[in-house]
């Protein structure tokens, strides 16, 4: 058993950070037999966080984002295609060349993709971008170069704060939209949400909060915005950052619980099919899987976060090479960053599964603080602005399923620690999709009933 | 409960040579509370998480029983090691300033030359004599001269500045059962002294700016402000200090660990790149600070299912943590190669250690060139003698034999 488990042939579909660290993991764990990576872009892999930060203030360019592989990994790189099928039966993935590679076992890892503006015409302008891929960002950073009058950047969660700001720092005029009430609400709630409005009008932002871009002016180029206030604006250059779109078209047919929400799996990465089934020889990690956290009552979760790529891929690749009982859970707490406006923001839990906030420690007037979250008199979540080094104590506040609020006495304790509504928005009302969100209890595609964002 | 008298065996100097056994014991007793008053802990996960806990003070004044020297009127005030948060974070991104990055990225790293210069000179010094002591030759001198330079101190005044330096790390020294107050009482004098020397340093370069940190705190602004000369002059005594103090032995420890392990020695000098790691795993297995001695609960905070009430002193033990079986497997073996090696050795959470770029890089440097310019080294006496302060634990010499040559 044991060496079937390091033999045969694996494949891993989807050629970024969870796909990487996955292979660098099976081999770690000694599996020895065929490995194949199935990506399509043509880069190796490549880190993404820097792309709307370093890479857009000039600081790194965008070619320099490569990824380092810790480890020989002696596998079949296929960059540049595209999975287009899966053959469950047959144990076959199909390539977008008519090509099929074979396998044994088989990791999803195909990530998500930036969601387009819905409109096409309008996209397809001159100075429309999304930011996804090392060439979005080389594409915005050369236009950026180019020193545009004004950016407009659509959506203010923490893709689209992050490219208002590098655009700030690069001394461009910027303005936001925003459909919610404020940025990074769909994420953080309304009392950090208003802060970083603040922040972002401080940095001379022109944000604009409860609007949305009902068009997008020009012929081949853009040259300005429509509102849905009645303004509008002259722009040389859009930035779409409306968040992210699963990559999981390719396994329409393929019987498996895959749909706009991710790939659904269990706790040990195994995917499951249509009906509920869990498989034994398909497994999923990084943005695109959907799976059950036990500190969130077991719904499923889905993130968009660098931390759970990777933890996640461990989790998915150790099980993939080892028989039943040495398998392990994915439980890790989950976690993300962003830096922007001179800010530096942690989280660690689930910030939306929340009833209430408090700050624990320093003060909004300082923009130095940790906001620690609530739910039903649990701790569930704590975000740090510019203090992350305490996380770690909120951590295992969350994973001890600890007494909200937390107990008094930090030795910053400065705001009045009565708890507030955490005022977390039901996500229909942003105009980006939340990069944490908690996605119900079934696995089954066909009981989810999906209506379109208007 | 009955009070232990752990602490009190573990800071005898009888047990300085090997006290993991005793750290041992602490972990299989748990937290406990010691006739003096004290809470030790000993646990690597207790540690840890106290490190992080914002309810756990660094200020001393925030003891029940405060010592009766700290206070006193013609003392300097703490500096941030001895802070707790919003101050302690205004005082050391002060600091931080023109020392790493956000705003002096380059400072440690532009220093590799420099240092491997002062290495290769120190054992250039080795010359015709065939017993070294690696503290007296080389582990002290060299963080020495690298603070110095680093903050702009003549490195001629070092035996002005031994004194002191000596004399506050007694001061410090939380061994029970001696009458502490007049070791406290010299060690605020002599702290005052540092002070005050340094603050003159710093004052002699306000309006000539020259390329060092005293320079940088009395000449560059910041969006946070400016140190102010009394905040110069404690912050400039803690940097002298610890880079005085800790790398030292880092250093000898690291050689010592060495010498015992024959093949890891081995294996370094084929496998250079190997030294980071072990560096790190020195951090772990002979870490240069062992305890943190001036922690205090501002309310009264459970560990490990014992209350240790607002107030108390709490001792978190470094080095015992980092031994600890339920974190690290085979945790008495050394192993340079050891992965997922997250020891306490630079400490943990908001006052993890400000140096340990530069004692990093110092260590991996000083040890790589040992091991390349010593033959055959051997150890002349196993235990060496060691240092007074149960703190700050190293050898007071490490003679050695270079062998060859």
């Amino acid at each position: 058993m044991l060496g079937e488990s390091r033999g045969g042939r694996i494949v891993v579909v989807g050629a970024s950070l969870a796909g990487l660290r996955a292979a660098e993991t099976l081999r770690a764990e000694g599996f020895a037999g065929s490995l194949t990576l199935i990506g399509d872009e043509e880069h190796p892999p490549y880190d993404r966080p820097p792309l709307s930060k370093q890479v857009l203030l000039g600081k790194v360019p965008a070619d320099r984002t490569g990824l380092p592989q810790r480890r020989r990994l002696d596998a079949h790189w296929k960059l540049g295609v595209r999975a287009a099928g899966l053959d469950p039966v047959g144990k076959r993935v199909l390539l977008a060349d008519g090509a099929d590679v074979p396998f044994d076992r088989l990791l999803i890892a195909t990530g998500t993709r930036a969601r387009p503006w819905p409109n096409l015409d309008e996209a397809a302008m001159d100075g429309v971008f999304t930011l996804r891929t090392r060439e979005d960002a080389v594409g915005l950073a050369k236009c950026l170069d180019a020193r545009p009058r004004r950016v407009l950047v659509v959506g203010a969660g923490f893709t689209g704060s992050e490219i208002a700001s590098a655009c700030r720092e690069r001394g461009l005029d910027v303005t936001v939209a925003e459909r919610g009430p404020a940025p990074l609400v769909g994420a953080l709630g309304g009392t950090l949400g208003e802060l970083a409005a603040k922040l972002q009008r401080a940095h001379g932002v022109d944000l604009r909060c409860g609007v949305t871009v009902t068009a997008l002016e020009g012929d081949d180029r853009l040259t300005g915005a429509q509102f849905s206030d009645g303004t509008r604006i002259d722009a040389d250059i859009a930035v779409i950052a409306l968040g992210a779109v699963r990559n999981t078209e390719w396994l329409a047919e393929s019987g498996l619980a895959a749909g706009p929400r991710g790939v659904t799996c269990d706790a040990g990465c195994r995917a499951f099919d249509m009906y509920g089934i869990v498989t034994d020889d398909i497994f999923a990690a990084g943005d695109v899987a959907r799976f059950p956290h036990p500190l969130f009552e077991y719904q499923l979760l889905s993130l968009e976060h660098w931390g759970n790529a990777v933890a996640q891929a461990e989790v998915a690749a150790h099980n993939m090479v080892n028989p039943g009982p040495r398998r392990r859970p994915h439980l890790t707490v989950p976690a993300f960053w962003s830096s922007q406006f001179g800010l530096n923001i942690k989280s660690v839990g689930v910030p939306t599964f929340s009833d209430q906030v408090v700050i624990a420690q320093g003060s909004l007037k300082d923009a130095r603080l940790v906001a620690v979250y609530g739910y039903r008199g649990r701790v569930t979540a704590a975000v740090s602005v510019n203090q992350a080094r305490s996380l770690e104590y909120y951590e295992r506040l969350i994973e001890t399923a600890a007494p909200f609020p937390p107990p008094p006495g930090a030795a910053d304790q400065r705001e009045s620690p009565v708890p507030m509504p955490s005022d977390v928005p039901d996500p229909k009302v942003l105009s980006h999709g939340p990069t944490v969100a908690l996605t119900g209890h079934l696995p089954d595609r066909r009981l989810t009933v999906l209506r379109p964002a208007r | 409960m009955a009070a232990d008298t752990l602490f009190q065996r573990i800071t005898d100097y009888t047990h300085r040579a090997d006290p993991y056994p005793l750290y041992a014991e602490l972990r299989e007793n748990g937290v406990a509370r010691q006739d003096d008053g004290s809470y030790l802990v000993g646990t690597y996960h207790e540690i840890a998480a106290l490190l992080h806990d914002p309810r756990i003070s660094s200020d001393r004044r925030h003891r029940t029983a405060p010592d009766e020297t700290a206070g006193a009127a013609e003392a300097l005030p703490p500096s941030f090691i001895g802070l707790d948060d919003p101050e302690h974070h205004r005082l050391r991104g002060l600091a931080m300033r023109s020392f790493g990055p956000p705003h002096t990225p380059d400072r440690i790293d532009g220093m590799h030359e420099e240092i491997t210069r002062i290495v290769r000179d120190l054992i250039a010094g080795f010359q015709g004599r065939e017993r070294i002591d690696v503290v007296d030759d080389f582990a002290y001198p060299l963080p020495v001269t690298v603070i110095c330079r680093l903050l702009g101190v003549p490195t001629e005044d070092e035996p002005r500045f031994r004194l002191w330096s000596d004399a506050i790390v007694a001061g410090f020294d939380p061994t029970p059962g001696e009458d502490p107050v007049e070791r406290q009482r010299a060690g605020t004098e002599a702290r005052k002294a540092m002070g005050l020397y340094l603050g003159e340093l710093a004052e002699r370069r306000r309006g000539h700016p020259s390329d060092d940190m005293l320079s940088a705190f009395v000449n560059d602004a910041g969006p946070g402000g400016q140190l102010t000369p009394l905040e110069t002059m404690t912050t400039a005594v803690l940097l002298l200090i610890a880079g005085h103090e800790t790398t030292v032995n880092l250093i000898t420890n690291g050689m010592l660990t060495l010498l015992r392990h024959p093949e890891a020695l081995e294996r370094l000098r084929g496998e250079p790149a190997l030294m980071p790691r072990a560096v790190e795993e020195l951090l772990r297995f002979e870490p240069p600070v062992h305890m943190l001695p001036q922690r205090t609960p501002l309310a009264d905070v459970e560990v490990a299912g014992i209350t240790v009430p607002r107030g108390s002193p709490l001792i978190l033990m470094l080095a015992s943590g980092n031994r600890d079986p339920r974190r690290f497997s085979d945790p008495d073996r050394f192993d340079p190669a050891r992965e997922d090696n997250q020891h306490l050795g630079f400490g943990s959470g908001v006052h993890s250690c400000f140096g340990a770029p530069l004692a990093r890089l110092e260590t991996q440097i000083a040890l790589h060139e040992l091991l390349q310019h010593l033959d055959t080294p051997r150890l002349v006496e196993d235990p060496p003698e060691y240092r007074r302060s149960p703190v700050l634990r190293g050898p007071r010499h490490l003679f050695i034999e270079r062998g060859g040559v």
